[in-house]
């Protein structure tokens, strides 16, 4: 399992090459001076090839590639151009925003798809069954930023529950939670209940039975823990679009996230910023990749990793 | 004759399918006496299953329906049970071994958890104790090292070794029935004949009753005290074991021993086998049963069903007694 597990790791190296690369080429070759948008349209030739020479921009693509990756691998992700400061400093203080967003967001999404698909697996047929496939039928038809603003209007503008922006306090992260939390519910609740229902027709289903336990010892034990195994491989799959969801979110809700970061860095032809938020954000999606495949192993002992 | 612990009385169960209905088990009787092994014979599809299925009421219902029956153990009717009186019987006073090791233990538990959680559910035994006590069954079905198997799943085991650990869980409570499915119907020749010999040890062990299920003569010989024989969801022979198999009465009956291979058997003879197939449940809505297969067919089988009749030790559904 260590060995599977460094050997994922080892694996990510090339992934975020090839992110860095395209980052770093669209960068490089797209219109647009990111010189001239700091030091303004007036600038003298001096003061324009110093801010040049500062932020290394005089070099060659590789040479300015090449010093990226030697700076990253020391555990520096250069100087905002913008706000003159650190990058990692800057993720550093975006990050635990999104995170929580993303966390909230799962812990929604299990909360409500677990409970929704088993009931409408063991119910099947019935109106609770209908009731949880029509409301996750909503759920998966309503895009995401559009149920935030819903959320947003009805809790913040209206009932003003919660604060229309703010600072990220975990007060104004609530309602983006949920906004990720119950789309993503919707999907999962349609995974759970059709996994359950092929679980419950097995045969150690029905030995479970002849047992004589509980029926919820049946259903939530031996049944569901058969039927998480599919689940949590759509999750592991599912992350990357959670994030993306936070980064829409985020500016609807206007929270210094690491996606507001990213967007306002990409607008503003930050650079660094930008290429230093979309490594985390990789990274960060292929960690929970590998996390994922753990679990799943744990879960199921059938499968090792060699 | 001793004190029966279960009886079932007509039992009728019916599977309501989308364009029709498949009377799959058809007016079962059969009593089962304390410390008693009953044999349940017949080809496949007939509806053994089915029977025991419904005695431990774990049929889908839908697209099962129970039309009709009683089953009384000691004596209350089982079918008129809660479910959650049932829940209590099962597992604790009813037992069931299935016919497929391979599929009937839970993938993601280890083999400890399967067999103690029913220690710890009927007898609310401290799950460390029953832990041990699990050691210990897997000991009693012969499985090496049970120390180390309590800790490994399913899948670390064979056929043959998991259908012992079914066995080790179905006897944890020592239950006062023992519904054995086609046990070994899944292994192969040898390990078959460990696990009936183990269950018949277990049994005098704990003095419980048995339903062995079984399409296989040679096996309910081995070890029943009585058989019942059945033929497309009916019984149609029934009585002890010695008279079945020597003097057997019913042409279906014959026609399953005439199709036991025997090593002294003439090598010149050849095995007989019953021609045809089975009809399927719904097939024959008038007169014997076994009408379409038999060679002793007149028109009165043709007409009308005939009734259970003595003949000797045995009772027969054949019309071909009713004369003695
Ligand atoms: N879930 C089901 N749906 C529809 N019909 C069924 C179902 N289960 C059983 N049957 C029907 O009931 C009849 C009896 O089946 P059963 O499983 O009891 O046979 P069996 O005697 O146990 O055979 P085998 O030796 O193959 O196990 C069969 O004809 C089958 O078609
Ligand atoms: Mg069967």
């Amino acid at each position: 399992m260590l060995k599977y597990i460094v050997k994922r790791l080892i694996l990510m190296i090339p992934v975020l090459l090839l992110m860095t690369l395209v980052v770093f080429s669209i960068f490089y070759f797209a219109p647009g001076d990111p010189v001239s948008r700091i030091a303004g349209p007036n600038v003298t030739e001096e003061v324009y090839k110093s801010i040049q020479k500062k932020y290394g921009l005089d070099q060659p693509f590789v040479v300015q590639y090449l010093r990226f990756l030697k700076s990253v691998a020391e555990g520096d992700l250069g100087i905002s151009i913008l706000q003159d400061r650190p990058v990692l400093e800057m993720i550093k203080e975006r990050l635990p925003v999104t995170l929580q967003i993303g966390l909230l967001g799962f812990a929604i999404t299990f909360a409500i798809a677990i409970p929704a698909g088993v009931a409408a697996a063991v119910k099947k047929n019935t109106a609770v069954d209908y009731l949880c496939m029509t409301g996750s039928l909503l759920g998966i038809a309503v895009p995401t930023f559009w149920l935030g603003m819903l959320l947003l209007y009805v809790f913040a503008y209206k009932l003003r529950w919660f604060p229309i922006s703010g600072d990220g306090s975990f007060k104004q992260l609530v309602l983006p939670g949920f906004a990720i939390g119950l789309t993503n519910a919707a999907i999962t609740a349609r995974m759970v209940r059709s996994s359950m229902l092929e679980v419950l027709k097995q045969d150690y289903v029905r030995t479970a039975r002849s047992k004589g336990l509980l029926e919820k010892t049946v259903v939530y034990r031996h049944a569901l823990k058969n039927a998480l195994i599919p689940v949590i491989t759509l999750m592991g799959l599912r992350l990357g679009w959670i994030l993306g969801g936070s980064v829409a979110l985020e500016i609807i809700f206007s929270i210094p996230g690491i996606g507001r970061l990213m967007v306002d860095a990409i607008l503003s032809r930050d650079f660094p910023v930008v290429q230093g938020s979309m490594l985390v954000l990789t990274s960060s999606i292929i960690l929970a990749n590998i996390l994922a495949d753990i679990l799943y192993a744990i879960v199921d002992p059938r499968i090792r990793y060699g | 004759m001793k004190e029966a612990i279960l009886r079932v009385k007509n039992l009728c169960v019916d599977f309501h399918l989308d364009n029709r209905i498949i009377p799959a088990v058809d007016g079962v009787s059969f009593s089962l006496a304390k410390g008693e092994t009953l044999g349940l014979v017949g080809e496949s599809g007939c509806g053994k299953s089915v029977t025991a299925l419904t005695i431990m009421r774990l049929l889908q219902m839908p697209p099962a329906k129970i039309r009709n029956g009683e089953i009384y153990f000691k004596g209350q009717n089982l079918l008129n049970m809660t479910d959650e009186e049932m829940r209590q019987i099962r597992g604790k006073n009813i037992a069931m071994i299935f016919q497929e090791p391979m599929t009937s233990l839970n993938p993601v538990f280890t083999i400890g958890r399967q067999i103690s959680e029913v220690l710890i559910q009927h007898q609310n035994m401290p799950k460390k104790d029953a832990l041990e006590k699990s050691i210990e069954m897997l000991k009693l079905v012969r499985i090496p090292e049970p120390e180390k198997v309590v800790k490994q799943y399913p899948h670390q085991l064979s056929g043959g070794m998991r259908q012992r650990v079914m066995i080790a869980a179905a006897l944890a409570c020592e239950p006062e029935i023992i519904i054995a499915d086609e046990p070994t119907t899944a292994l192969d020749v040898t390990v078959e004949a460990q696990i009936l010999g183990l269950i018949n040890e277990l049994k005098s062990r704990i003095n419980s009753s048995i339903i062995m299920i079984s399409h296989d003569l040679g096996i309910v010989a081995e070890v029943s005290d009585r058989v019942a024989v059945m033929y497309a969801g009916r019984i149609v022979e029934y009585g002890d074991v010695h008279s079945v198999f020597t003097s057997p009465k019913h042409p279906y009956t014959k026609g399953l021993l005439e199709a036991i291979p025997d090593i002294n058997m003439n090598r010149s003879k050849r095995l007989k086998e019953i021609r045809g197939v089975v009809p399927f449940p719904d097939e024959i809505k008038e007169g014997c049963r076994f009408k379409t297969r038999c060679d002793y067919v007149h028109e009165k089988c043709l007409a009308e069903e005939p009734p259970f009749i003595q003949v000797g030790n045995n009772q027969v559904r054949c019309w071909n007694y009713l004369s003695q």
